[in-house]
This record gives C-alpha cells, sequence and structure tokens, in this order.
C-alpha cells in the first residue's frame, strides 16, 4: 500500500492531567492513510488515554491535532466523528436484544416518511458485511446469538457505517479465542487496503506483529519509541515499553547468554 | 469503499445473499416446516404469545365445563369491556418494562386524574371534551415528574413512583372532599366513552380494513424486499398469518355483533396497543427504547438521549394510566376515594407480564397488555360466575403471576443455552 506523503491525523505535544496524574506528559502519533499503527504500552503508560484524546472522549489539556494537514480542535465525541474518525471500545457496547441490522444502524437508523426502512438498512448492512467478509448466520439474528468475534465484527462494521478515514480499535482481540482472532486480524487487514488509518491498541504483541505497519511505542505517557514493524525486534519493542536494557525480558535472555547490551541501549529512545 | 466498484460489490452482495451457510435450516416452504420452525423457536427460549394463547384456551375450556354461561356473547362482551381500563394502564406498564424500570403509580395516577376530571366537568361545569383532555395532559405532566426525578437526579424509578403511589392517592382523597364521590351524568361525554357500541356494519367495517391494511402492508414489504433481493417472508408463512389475524379480528367482531355491538371502550383500547407496537417496532423512537433497555451505555454512545427517552417513557406510562382511569371513571359513571386503588396497579403489572413481556428490559411488546389483560379478566370473569370467595381468587390470580413469571425465567435460560442471550 502506497503512503501518501502527508498524515490523515497528526498528534502533537498532547498533554492529559488527571488530577495529580500527568496520563500523557508529551505525546505525539501521526496514522498515514491505508496502513495499521499499533500503540502499545505497559499499563498506565497513556495508551487508552491517549485514544480517548482522538475520540474526543477526554479532550486534551495541551497540544495540537491536525486533519489532513489542518489544525482541528476535538473537544467532544461529535467532533471526532464529523471529522471522519470512528471509535470501537473494548466493551464494544452492542444490544443484544437488538438484531444485528438494528446494532449496526443503532442512533443512525434510515427512515422513510418517518418510519423505519428496515429494507434500506438490511441491504447496506448485507452489503458492507459482504465487502468485509464477515461470517454470521443471519443479520436478523439477535446480536446475543453471535460469538465473540463476530460481535467484535459487527462492532467494527458498525463503526464504518460513518465512512470514516481512521478507525480507532481498543483492544480489538482481548478476551477472543484463536480462530475469532484471526477473524478481526484479517478483518484489520481489509480495513487497511480499503485506504483506512487503523489505529489500535494492543496488548498482544504476537496480534501487533501480525498486522501492524508500525509500532509507536507510550511509556509514562511519553513516546518512547517508533519502529517499522518490518524491521524492528521484538526485544527493541519491549525495551521501548520497559523503558531499559535491564528488564526481566532481557535478563532472561542474558542467563541464556544471548542477550547484546551494547547495541539495544542505543535503540532505546527510539528511532 | 471505493465508488468505482460500487455496481460490482451489489452483484458480490446478492451472491452473497443466496449463498446461505448449509449449517443453517432453510426458511420453511410447507405448512409442516412451518409448524417445526414453530417449534424450534419455542424450544430456544423465543416463547412469543404461545403460552399465553395455550393458557386462554385451558381457561376457556375449564370455566366453560364449570359454567356454560362463561363462553355466551353477553359474558364475552362484558369481559371485553372489564379489560380496557386495566389494559391501558398495563400498555403503559409493558412501555416502562421495556426500560428494565418500573412504575407503581399507575393505580394512583389513573385514580388522582380521573377525580381531576370529575372536579373539572361536574363542580366547576368545564366542558368534558376538554376536562378530558386536561386529565390526560395532567397524566403526562405527572409521568414527566417522575422521569425527570429518575433520570436527572438518579432516584431508582421504583421508589419514585413508590412516591407516587402514596402522594397522587393523597391528592385524589384532597380533590374529592368532602363528598368523596362524584358522579358523572348518565348521558355526559365522559359516561359515554364506555357505553357506546359501534354499529354492527361499522363494526364488520373496521375489521375489515384491518385485515386489508395488513395483507396490503405485507405485500408491499414483501415486494420491496425481492425488488433488492433480499429474503422475504416465506409464502405459507404469510398465509398462516393472515388467516389468523382475520379469524381473531373477525371472530371477535363477530361475537360483539352478536351481542350489542363493538363497544367504542374497546376499539380505544385495541388502537392504542396496536398504536404503541407500530411506534415501538417502526419508528427510531421506539428503537431508542429498546436500546435503552438493551444495554445503556451502547444506547448513549450510539447518540440516543437516554435521559430523553426514560422522561418520556415515564411520562406516555402515567398518560396511558389518565386513559385508564377515564375508562374506569365512565364505566363506573363515578370517581371515588377507591378508584384507582386496591389490586388495580397490580393486575396491570401482572397483565404485562403474563402477556410476555420480560421484568429484566429490553424484551416485550404491547400486545402483551392485551393478551394478560384478557387472561386475567377471563380468570376474574370466570371466577366470579362461579361465585367463588375472594379469597380463593386473590390465589389464584396469584398463582397464574407466579406461572407467568416462572415462565419468564425459564425461558431466559432456553435462550442462554441456545446462545440467544
Amino acid at each position: 500500500m502506497e503512503l501518501t506523503s502527508e498524515p490523515v491525523l497528526s498528534l502533537a505535544g498532547i498533554g492529559k492531567r488527571f488530577g495529580a496524574v500527568e496520563a500523557l506528559a508529551d505525546a505525539s502519533l501521526e496514522v498515514y492513510a491505508g496502513e495499521v499503527v499499533a500503540i502499545v504500552g505497559d499499563n498506565g503508560a497513556g495508551k487508552s488515554t491517549l485514544i480517548k484524546v482522538i475520540a474526543g472522549v477526554n479532550p486534551a489539556d495541551r497540544g495540537e491535532i491536525f486533519w489532513q494537514g489542518r489544525p482541528v480542535s476535538i473537544t467532544r465525541p461529535h467532533d471526532a466523528t464529523a471529522l471522519g474518525i470512528a471509535t470501537v471500545y473494548q466493551d464494544l457496547a452492542l444490544c443484544d436484544n437488538i438484531d444485528v441490522v438494528g446494532n449496526l444502524f443503532l442512533g443512525h437508523e434510515m427512515t422513510r416518511a418517518g418510519v423505519l426502512d428496515e429494507i434500506a438498512m438490511e441491504r447496506r448492512a448485507t452489503e458492507l458485511l459482504a465487502t468485509l467478509s464477515v461470517k454470521i448466520p443471519s443479520v436478523r439474528v439477535p446480536v446475543a446469538a453471535l460469538s465473540g468475534g463476530q460481535r467484535q465484527s459487527v462492532a467494527i462494521a458498525r463503526s464504518l457505517l460513518g465512512e470514516p478515514k481512521v478507525v480507532l480499535l481498543d483492544e480489538p482481540t482481548a478476551a477472543l479465542g484463536v480462530a475469532q482472532t484471526a477473524q478481526v486480524l484479517d478483518l484489520i487487514e481489509r480495513l487497511r487496503d480499503r485506504g483506512l488509518g487503523v489505529v489500535l491498541i494492543s496488548h498482544n504483541l504476537a496480534d501487533v506483529k501480525a498486522v501492524a505497519d508500525r509500532v509507536v511505542v507510550l511509556r509514562l505517557g511519553r513516546n518512547a519509541g517508533d519502529f517499522d514493524m518490518a524491521t524492528a525486534t521484538q526485544e527493541q519493542i519491549v525495551q521501548a515499553i520497559t523503558g531499559a536494557s535491564d528488564n526481566a525480558v532481557s535478563r532472561r535472555q542474558a542467563r541464556a547468554g544471548r542477550a547484546d547490551m551494547a547495541t539495544t541501549a542505543g535503540t532505546e529512545a527510539g528511532q | 469503499m471505493s465508488t468505482s466498484t460500487t455496481s460490482d460489490t451489489a452483484a458480490e452482495v446478492r451472491a452473497a445473499a443466496i449463498q446461505r451457510d448449509p449449517r443453517l435450516a432453510g426458511p420453511p416452504r410447507t405448512p409442516g416446516e412451518l409448524a417445526q420452525a414453530i417449534w424450534r423457536r419455542i424450544r430456544a427460549g423465543e416463547l412469543g404469545s404461545w403460552p399465553v394463547i395455550i393458557g386462554l384456551v385451558v381457561i376457556a375450556v375449564v370455566f366453560q365445563s364449570l359454567n356454560d354461561r362463561f363462553l355466551s356473547t353477553e359474558n364475552l362482551y362484558n369481559l371485553s369491556l372489564q379489560i380496557v381500563a386495566s389494559g391501558a394502564i398495563a400498555t403503559g406498564i409493558v412501555l416502562v418494562l421495556l426500560l428494565g424500570e418500573i412504575d407503581l403509580s399507575s393505580g394512583s395516577v389513573s385514580g388522582m386524574t380521573s377525580a381531576m376530571l370529575a372536579v373539572m366537568t361536574v363542580r366547576h361545569d368545564v366542558p368534558p371534551a376538554l376536562g378530558l383532555v386536561a386529565a390526560i395532559v395532567l397524566g403526562a405532566a405527572v409521568g414527566a415528574l417522575h422521569g425527570l426525578i429518575f433520570a436527572r437526579i438518579g432516584v431508582p424509578s421504583f421508589v419514585v413512583t413508590l412516591g407516587g403511589l402514596l402522594g397522587w392517592q393523597g391528592l385524589q382523597l384532597w380533590l374529592l372532599k368532602p363528598q368523596g364521590t362524584i358522579n358523572f351524568p348518565y348521558d355526559g361525554l365522559v359516561a359515554k366513552i364506555a357505553h357506546t357500541n359501534l354499529d354492527r356494519v361499522a363494526g364488520w367495517l373496521v375489521a375489515a380494513v384491518v385485515v386489508v391494511a395488513y395483507v396490503l402492508a405485507e405485500l408491499l414489504e414483501r415486494r420491496r424486499r425481492q425488488a433488492v433481493a433480499l429474503p422475504a417472508r416465506p409464502v405459507v408463512s404469510l398465509a398462516a398469518r393472515v388467516v389468523v389475524l382475520t379469524a381473531c379480528v373477525f371472530g371477535a367482531v363477530g361475537i360483539l355483533n352478536a351481542y350489542a355491538g363493538v363497544p367504542i371502550a374497546v376499539v380505544i383500547f385495541v388502537a392504542l396497543v396496536v398504536g404503541f407496537d407500530l411506534i415501538l417496532r417502526k419508528t427510531r423512537y421506539g428503537r431508542s427504547i429498546f436500546a435503552v433497555g438493551g444495554n445503556i451505555e451502547a444506547a448513549r454512545r450510539a447518540g440516543i438521549s437516554v435521559t430523553g427517552v426514560r422522561v418520556s417513557v415515564f411520562a406516555l406510562s402515567s398518560t396511558l394510566a389518565a386513559v385508564g382511569g377515564i375508562l374506569f371513571a365512565s364505566r363506573a359513571y363515578s370517581v371515588g376515594q377507591s378508584s384507582g386503588g386496591s389490586d388495580i396497579l397490580l393486575l396491570a403489572i401482572a397483565a404485562a407480564v403474563i402477556g410476555g413481556t420480560s421484568l429484566f428490559g429490553g424484551r416485550g411488546s404491547t400486545y402483551s397488555a392485551l393478551l394478560g389483560s384478557l387472561v386475567l379478566g377471563a380468570i376474574q370473569s370466570g371466577m366470579l360466575l362461579l361465585s367463588l370467595d375472594s379469597s380463593v381468587r386473590f390465589m389464584i390470580t396469584a398463582a397464574v403471576l407466579v406461572a407467568a413469571v416462572v415462565l419468564d425465567s425459564l425461558s431466559r435460560r432456553g435462550r442462554r443455552s441456545s446462545g440467544r442471550e
């Protein structure tokens, strides 16, 4: 996938404070069309806070946000949606008692003379799920009848109805089985192939390795590394996450006599 | 989605729509397959209205064998009039139950608003039509107040409406002072509501219009679905629905016509049930009620105003309670201190639940108010015919209510084991 020279979304110098805690100090992020950027970091590194800043749930205290090169302000969820940023939260937020079509269009139902246009919505839903190759038994079953992977797929498909340019996914594979994870990772690749910028938050480095083009590491609210997935090694990323060449992972390797402290220390600050 | 490939994707979609998962049972084509499909749904806990319909048949058979006046047209006519008031209140209760909340004030609100109607029209000579509108608006305002205290301040609906139960009854007693009972003139508009029947021909016409409208709507929907290659309702299932609807509507009108004609009050009640069902299933507002009842967080993130939905549903519940109160008052020609009191609230809640609306929120329909009221009304009417003591009547009604909730809980379990919850 060819990258355009200008990022769709870029954030610089983002700061966010919750009382005494500085959740984000000086974070930055660039997202290009047609790439998957993974944000990784330890618990409390500021990943979710950064996502919430972009989604407009918790606006930033400081810093600048650029959308297609032009400065914008995102102060509420509506601002983000209006720009073309869709967010899929970890807890999915689907209504179990409503069918797949109803959930896809919840809050944005199509109407015809004031009455729900079920036919147009069902048609659009079938189309969308088919282009994403999402397999579900029927678009008219209640969401309660779907598996975890199918529910995640429905939640992601739902975010695409607004024709966004950037999709934020918060831990999309957490709590999924092996086959279901593969299903969701396939879907993420299809989003990228459609030219969307995908921001993926994940704890699972295997998933990140599988789909991400670029990895941004956050540590204590600051950027701690930006790696090209094609060249980065797992040790480099782990060191950036833990912030030290001397960490539990490297100590294990040192005991095995394979660690090379001298070369890895230099990459700690990022590229 | 790139725009250049839109026509290709449309073709793909049609292909995908045809390629069904082979593990899925196909749509029913013959009456036998239709029966099998219905049985599968029941096994999976999608009971729908079946328990109530079976219950009604059992009640009819039992009471008819004990007293052959039970299924007489006179008794059925009286039964139809007897259920309209509590049925209207139960319709409001259904809306509140869909949110997963409860409204304990409905009985008191029905009594208080009808007392207000009596005070205005009888004591102060307000024109009856204006009085009716004012009583209904008062109901809406009272409900909106409950809703605001619940949704804005966060007091549990149970407590807010329990306060309403006591408080509005107090206002009712105060309004009715000093006599305690106010009678409506026998020939006034208020009394006429429950004591006027449609002309027999008009009754048949209404039945015909209902059936024709249903058939037309279904055929139109079918044509639109086929035009865009979406799966349409199988012909056998459509035919079965039309036959059942025709039998129910013409059967009911036939029975009522055989005695005295269709009461206007019954038409009002059925129109409320059908109207609110259409609002629930066919409008964005109705969808938002199901969403709030299913998952509040999802509803909020979808941009639905949860507070707005809650306040409006409580307002509707009390509005329907006011309508129920007017129907009660009209049937009794009077409003007294006990109007809206005793077991009216409990029977309305019981009717909604017996009819199949879940106490757990998000599942149900206004038809459960109609069916549940029919079940309770039939039991009451049968027991009165047998001149059973009220002690026995209470116990039997309680047993039916508990049985209905047991069925609700069991069907929830069935849905879980079939992966539908």
